[in-house]
């Protein structure tokens, strides 16, 4: 069986394709196209041009995206969201979008409604909900919108109501999809309802990109399960992210991570993907990247769905050198794709950090002109760029101790041999395209997350019944029975809430049945 | 500053969150609420305690119970004006000026939002001058004032009133007041006449929020650091720059109680810092010595954008400068001491003010 990811990316669309026991086959790096299908369809002929693989052979087809991002970002064909707030007494001091960008307000063209419903903490009702006026709020949504968001106040405590509002929608405003803020944001009624409208706002884009993927493997005879990768390390099945749009962003990164932990065999580690411009360091934590516990902007949206912990720093190959006053400075500026032009060591009249690096010894390319960066005083600049990923990287740790680390991306050979805080330091071979293994390999989860009171049940049976849930959705998601375990386990106290509540957040995962 | 603009909420909400010393609520649901309150209503006046009428009838207004419940249960525009119009009924009497009581954290922009919805203007000036966790903890009560009535609502329409012997009472009752209504409500009491809040307000806190969170929003152009400038503004004291090294927290009671360490760098490279919290951080020490206590205000910068860390927000590796300021004189007299200094929250040192232990730090 061989399976194959792509990863499309900014700048670069990868390919690969795995064999039986995951060892790679064949990979591709091209430039991405405007229109989804191309790009794809560009990558599979070569992979398929360059290998002896029969397309009948690959059974798992996967695709990790950033079309999602890039229409939040760029304001494009994004769905007109009815927003429906369960929260009546309550929450009418805030209205929904209040704090969005005014240009991604207008382009939403949303319209929101706030009706009776939502829980206290404990998950007594605030209010019931009431027939009539759902039905009037679904008169007044109908015609103008084309995809639904709804939130109810301490909807992580309690879903109820969300489900049920979400089935009096299905049956009164049928073929609109519908999304519920229980299963996308953690708590914070504001953040958790930017996430859901969001995700609401997606539903044209996944569908279309869904739809481009399945034809670009049509046009090549493959007949494969499909999957898109997912912001957790994981992978989601085409239904589940028509239904989840939201958790494909920033799912480049946790890509990488993935498959740097794939080529690495380091279950625990930091890994720095140095690329033209940035460097992303993120944490692997059991073979899975870590999240950020801090709210999260997705395109100017305040959100507080569950995102990789990235730290992003200005220093890549193309980074700009240059003295300011009698002090050398690092970027942030970048050359970008222009390094093979305007870098020194190409003939070019910018010194960038390759140069540097270079100069320094620590990086060979065939072909650079080294004699060109002779003069550089190395020295000097060098242990500048170190400093930055080490400090990054010390950022992200959570103790003092030494922790591997994997250097990955296009600029990973900018750093030394050994860096400070790191136990070892890995370049993995085919670490250019670790986000396309990442994407191909990835497992299937199910996560909890939610609130519960202690008032009258134990911490451990919260536990026990958050970690049974988990495990359930993440079967029901497809992945293999036997093979399913924990591999995240947290809970934070919340302070001030009477009756002792916790949040609890749990990750199940494990590799797919077929 | 005349009048608020949405631009001076923003910028209030940064400096409230550096005054709410790690504490108080993330001020940025109050953010919202002032926000929305200002589009629907109209925007509010601001008065200077020194432009007050000695007649003039000020009531301060405020959230209580959990910041986790306000960020869910978010208020409606009912629930903010029932307590004031709770008061008014029980005393008697028609408010004219609105007041924050705590300038730190997310106290300081429900008032706005009340005062707003209500088109009474709102005061320059707190009963903290910081963030506290504890209802007492204000100069009312360090002047003897009582809260007198406090009206208490939710938003079911629900107002309760009080008439508590004393601060204490008033926190106890009003609690558990706060707890039957789901963990959160708004709360006006210690109603003052303008001749009083002369004598016992701490003057022009909100403007101080404002002129902090402008100077931390703004990008960094001019040679000296926004954080070196504000504190010029603030006479405040750099305390420790560092890097966070161990962080333990715990709940006790329903507060967040714990320790930082940090690690030094630069000027303070090879010393170390321990703070210490609970909700808001209250005493900072380095290699062993005390150089800041509450009720001095101390706060945590992010290293990089200056931007205030909370204590729920301190993690392992955070670049931060730590600084202090001088607490009102109010809080340094013997009262204020006892009511919100180290010993109220069982640290073992005396109180010494944050410029006695610069001195003993330097001679060090």
């Amino acid at each position: 069986m061989i399976r194959l990811g792509i990863d499309v990316g900014g700048t670069n669309t990868d390919g690969v394709l795995l064999g039986q026991n995951d060892d790679i086959i064949a990979s591709t790096k091209s430039v991405t196209t405007k229109d989804i299908f191309t790009g794809i369809e560009n990558n599979i002929s070569y992979l398929l041009d360059h290998t002896t693989i029969n397309a009948a052979d690959i059974k798992i087809a996967t695709l990790g995206t950033t079309h999602c991002t890039n229409a939040i970002v760029e304001r494009k064909s994004l769905n007109k969201v009815g927003i429906i707030r369960l929260c009546l007494p309550s929450g009418s001091a805030v209205p929904p979008l209040l704090d969005w960008p005014e240009d991604l307000v207008k382009k939403l063209n949303a319209v929101s409604v706030m009706v009776h419903g939502g829980y206290e903490y404990n998950g007594t009702p605030i209010s019931q909900l009431d027939r009539n006026e759902l039905k009037k709020a679904a008169d007044q949504l109908s015609g103008k919108v084309d995809s639904l968001a709804i939130i109810g106040v301490f909807s992580p405590v309690l879903s109820e109501q969300e489900e049920q509002a979400a089935r009096f929608f299905a049956d009164a405003m049928p073929g609109i999809p519908i999304s519920i803020s229980s299963q996308i944001g953690s708590i914070g009624l504001i953040e958790r309802e930017n996430a859901t409208i969001l995700n609401a706002a997606l539903m044209t884009t996944i569908k279309h990109v869904a739809q481009e993927f399945e034809r670009a493997l049509a046009a090549k005879q493959i007949d494969a399960n499909i999957f898109f990768g997912q912001n957790d390390g994981t992978l989601m099945t085409s239904d589940f992210a028509q239904k989840y749009p939201i958790y494909t962003i920033a799912c480049g990164p946790t890509n990488s991570i993935r498959g740097a932990a794939h080529l690495s065999k380091e279950p625990n580690a930091i890994v720095v993907d140095i690329g033209g411009t940035t460097t992303d360091i993120g944490v692997l934590s059991n073979g899975f990247p870590r999240q950020t516990s801090l709210a999260v902007e997705v395109g100017g949206v305040r959100t507080n769905y569950r995102m990789p912990d990235i730290y992003s720093i200005g220093l890549g190959g193309g980074t700009k050198i240059y003295k300011q006053g009698d002090r050398w400075q690092v970027g942030p500026e970048s050359v970008g794709y222009r390094l093979t032009e305007e870098a020194y060591v190409f003939g070019g009249q910018t010194l960038t950090a390759t140069d540097v690096a270079i100069a320094a010894g620590s990086m060979h390319i065939e072909d650079a002109q080294t004699d060109k960066v002779k003069s550089v005083p190395s020295s000097c600049i060098y242990p500048l760029l170190v400093d930055k990923v080490e400090q990054a990287i010390d950022r992200m740790k959570t103790s003092a101790e030494d922790i591997p680390v994997i250097l990955v991306g296009g600029g990973a050979d900018l750093m030394p041999e050994s860096l400070k805080g790191a136990s070892t330091v890995i370049r993995p071979e085919h670490a250019g395209v670790a986000n396309a293994i990442g994407a191909a390999l990835g497992d299937i989860s199910g996560t909890v997350e939610r609130i519960y009171p202690l008032e009258d049940q134990s911490y451990q049976d919260v536990i026990h019944s958050a970690r049974k849930e988990a495990i359930q959705l993440a079967i029901d998601a497809g992945a293999h029975p036997d093979k399913t375990d924990i591999i995240q386990q947290e809970d934070f106290p919340l302070a001030y809430l009477p009756g002792n509540a916790i949040l609890v957040r749990v990750k199940a995962a494990g590799p797919l049945k077929l | 500053m005349n009048v608020l603009t949405e631009q001076d909420i923003k910028h209030i909400s940064v400096g409230a969150a550096v005054l709410g010393t790690g504490g108080g609520g993330d001020p940025y649901i109050g953010n919202l609420m002032a926000l929305a309150a200002i589009r629907k209503y109209g925007p509010v006046r601001v008065v200077t305690v020194d432009e007050l009428d000695d007649n003039a009838r000020v009531l301060p207004a405020s959230g209580m119970g959990s910041p986790s419940v306000l960020v869910e249960k978010i208020p409606s525009f009912e629930q903010l004006s029932a307590p004031l119009k709770a008061y008014e009924q029980a005393t008697e009497t028609k408010t004219d000026v609105i007041m924050p009581i705590e300038i730190g954290g997310v106290n300081s922009l429900i008032p706005v939002a009340v005062a707003a919805m209500n088109g009474l203007p709102i005061l320059d000036g707190d009963a903290m001058g910081r963030a506290f966790p504890e209802a007492q903890m204000v100069t009312f009560h360090l002047d003897g004032l009582k809260p007198g009535v406090a009206a208490i609502g939710d938003e079911q329409g629900n107002a309760v009133t009080i008439r508590p012997v004393d601060g204490f009472w008033a926190e106890k009752l009003a609690r558990q007041v706060t707890i039957a209504m789901g963990g959160s409500s708004i709360v006006c009491d210690y109603g003052i006449s303008g001749k009083q809040a002369k004598q016992s307000v701490i003057p022009g806190t909100l403007s101080l929020a404002r002129k902090i969170g402008a100077l931390l929003t703004t990008q960094v152009t001019t040679d000296i650091h926004p954080i070196t400038q504000m504190l010029d503004i603030l006479e405040g004291v750099k305390l420790f720059k560092g890097k966070a090294t161990l962080i333990e927290r715990r709940i006790e009671g329903g507060f967040t109680k714990g320790e930082a360490t940090f690690e030094g760098m630069d000027e303070f490279n090879s010393q170390t810092c321990k703070l210490f919290f609970q909700n808001e951080h209250l005493l900072a020490e380095v290699d062993g010595h005390p150089v800041a206590i509450t009720p001095d205000l101390i706060a945590v910068l992010d290293e990089e954008t200056g931007m205030p860390i909370t204590t729920e927000g301190l993690k392992y590796g955070a670049r931060a400068v730590i600084v202090a300021f001088p607490a009102n004189e109010k809080w340094r007299t013997e009262i204020g001491i006892q009511t919100a200094g180290p010993k109220y929250f069982k640290y073992d040192y005396e109180y010494i003010p944050l410029e006695t232990l610069a001195k003993e730090r330097i001679k060090r």
